[in-house]
């Protein structure tokens, strides 16, 4: 290629072809399918038999795997996008005591709680973001900040206005709400009841439910949690916006210099975050019926880590929706396959930090196979 | 003779009370390279950044496509035509190759009511350019992380032109570069410039100006001495120019003619 005249030839001689191997290993997803081929392979050898993977064990990890991949679709695209929220957690907590005070203490409707509330936190997600971009702050700092604002609110909030940090009777109030439905309700019941009469799915076999199955549906926890992986992984795979947040993430000054509006994009990606955080919540407080002060404590690191089992750099620019959700597939499985194993559940602690740090060791190596660093 | 695709007349720019530009003009013909020579602080880069419309000048005339032209933005500058490669480049590592090209200018395909990126028309779009430019990727999919310093260069030019820049600044693309990967980009802006897009590059060094400049304006302490054509002017000119004239004589002659 030292002359200009030359031919170019159509394969290059200095660039050895890759194995495929190597090919499949910078994939962002290989650690996620990696982890979780394993964590069920484990699962199904070892504790087969403790009701893990009867119809009632399935639908318990996976309303825990949906909890986690709720919010860490949310933090996958804002770590792609090179920041992070703190606040999640505490967001968690936030918006389900918000949703509780406007519907029990004031009694307004709950789809009218509802939406103010979405409004209401995606306004201070985007208040997150524009001070980071406003002030070039590392949004840890940020986040970190309001993670205990807000934290402090939701505690503050209910003793002050009810003399208690739990509000409950959320569930009457939501009874026959058509948006409480979307968050709390049951789909496919119909098509359950038909499994349990043809004896596909376990039924209850005694009591004022006998003959109904014992699962009666798919939660609406699980379809928000499937519709927002396969959104957050369209948004950032096949859109001008994906390939946005990528830039943003990659090298923010680059990008700009290519007319990406990096600052709408990282505020936007914020306010995301802070939709998924309270879709998590609206969720939570339908199931429970009730909002406590404590709710989603620690979650914001649990959706760091998730997104960082599924192949996210910490330093932005790279990561997979698909693979944070894989991470947070493994989360619930282990998680809840401890529990049904009978092993000491603080283990899953231990799990979590070295299977963190074997994921970042891991990210560390392929993104210098990618950049052809040293 | 062509009618200049940029002329730029005694540019002034001051900065509180630094003169970093005392009335330079230049102009710029569709099809030439047109080096812009100088030492570190001679007023290379403010010029080029009020080409570019970063900065607007204190006082002169600035005419694009034979009509006057006042920058109030480098966007303003992007949409006329006016497409700069940075000494550090509009690249990002971790993305592809065909990511990177179509950075902010992404091609869509409609689907139904939504828009999703033209993956397809943006890879063989980007294969294409690439190997006219005379580089062969592995695949589109290539990070450009794997590029050398030469090649990313190459991969920016490429995208200017593609996206139809009429002028192109080139900021001291060969200062960081090794002979070969600098033979690469030299060859690049030969190419660029058969194309009819008027090339403007800016360097210090006289031997890479001397190998593809068809004209050459020499910057010093923010003044020009005017703008010569090639043959008229040899590289000891040049390197005497850029040095102010006396003070490298007398170098020259401790270093033995080396510089």
């Amino acid at each position: 290629m030292s002359d200009a005249s030359n031919v170019t030839p159509e394969v290059d001689e200095r660039i050895k072809t890759r194995s495929r191997f190597r090919e499949a290993l910078i994939r962002p997803e290989l650690g996620g399918i990696v982890g979780t081929a394993v964590v069920f392979a484990l699962f199904l050898l070892f504790a087969f038999d403790s009701g893990m993977f009867s119809s009632q064990g399935v639908l318990n990890w996976s309303q825990v795997s949906a909890q986690f991949m709720i919010i860490a679709v949310g933090a996958c695209l804002l770590m792609i996008a090179g920041e992070f929220d703190l606040s999640v957690g505490s967001m968690i907590g936030f918006a389900g005591m918000i949703i509780a005070i406007f519907s029990v203490t004031l009694g307004w409707p709950v789809w009218m709680s509802i939406i103010l509330t979405f409004a209401l936190c995606i306004a201070i997600g985007a208040l997150n973001g524009f001070i980071v971009v406003r002030t070039g702050l590392p949004s840890f700092i940020v986040t970190l900040a309001f993670l205990f604002i807000l934290r402090g609110f939701t505690i503050y909030l209910p003793q002050t206005i009810e003399r208690k940090t739990i509000i409950g009777g959320i569930s009457d109030a939501a009874e026959g709400d058509w948006l409480a439905f979307l968050f709390g309700g049951t789909l496919f019941k119909g098509l359950f009841q038909w499994l349990g009469d043809q004896d596909i799915i376990e039924t209850f076999t005694r009591g004022a439910r006998e003959g109904q199955p014992v699962v009666d549906g798919i939660p609406m926890l699980i379809v928000w949690a499937i519709a927002l992986v396969i959104f957050g992984h369209i948004l950032l795979t096949k859109t001008k916006f994906g390939n946005w947040i990528f830039a943003s993430g990659g090298d923010a000054e680059a990008a700009r210099n290519s007319g990406v509006p990096v600052n709408r994009v990282k505020v936007l990606m914020f306010m995301f975050t802070a939709f998924c955080a309270t879709v998590f919540a609206t969720c939570q407080v339908m199931e429970f019926g009730s909002a406590g002060a404590d709710r989603g404590l620690l979650k914001e690191f649990e959706a760091i880590i998730a997104v960082v089992i599924g192949g996210a750099l910490l330093t932005g620019g790279y990561g997979s929706v698909i693979g944070a959700a894989l991470g947070a597939l493994i989360f619930g499985v282990v998680q809840q396959g401890l529990f049904f194993a009978g092993v000491e559940s603080s283990l899953f602690r231990v799990f979590l930090g070295v299977i963190l740090l074997a994921a970042v060791i891991l990210n560390t190596y392929i993104r210098r196979m990618i950049t052809g660093e040293r | 003779m062509a009618e200049p695709i940029i002329r730029m007349e005694n540019i002034e720019k001051h900065f509180g009370k630094v003169i970093a530009l005392a009335g330079v003009s230049v102009d710029v013909l569709p099809g030439e390279c047109h080096c812009l020579l100088g030492d570190n602080g001679a007023g290379k880069s403010t010029f080029i950044k009020i080409m570019s419309g970063v900065y607007t000048p204190t006082a002169g005339e600035i005419h694009f496509d034979g009509a006057p032209m006042n920058f109030d933005d480098p966007r303003d500058a992007i949409d006329a035509g006016i497409a700069t490669v940075h000494q550090h480049l509009a690249m990002i590592p971790l993305m592809s190759v065909s990511r990177n090209f179509f950075m902010g200018n992404e091609p869509l395909k409609r689907i139904g009511p939504l828009k999703f990126f033209d993956h397809e028309k943006a890879n063989k779009i980007t294969m294409d350019e690439m190997r006219k430019m005379g580089i062969s990727l592995r695949g589109p999919d290539q990070a450009v992380g794997t590029l050398s310093g030469g090649e990313r260069q190459t991969v920016a030019i490429a995208r200017a032109v593609y996206l139809g820049a009429k002028v192109l600044i080139l900021d001291e693309p060969t200062s960081a570069l090794g002979v070969r990967q600098t033979a690469n980009v030299l060859a690049t802006i030969d190419k660029v410039r058969k194309q009819g897009i008027a090339v403007v590059f800016i360097t210090h060094n006289v031997r890479h100006a001397m190998a593809v400049g068809d004209r050459f304006t020499v910057l010093n302490r923010g003044q020009t001495f005017g703008t010569a054509r090639r043959g008229e002017i040899t590289a000891d000119e040049l390197q005497d120019m850029m040095a102010g004239g006396q003070e490298l004589v007398e170098l020259e002659g401790s270093l033995g003619g080396t510089v």
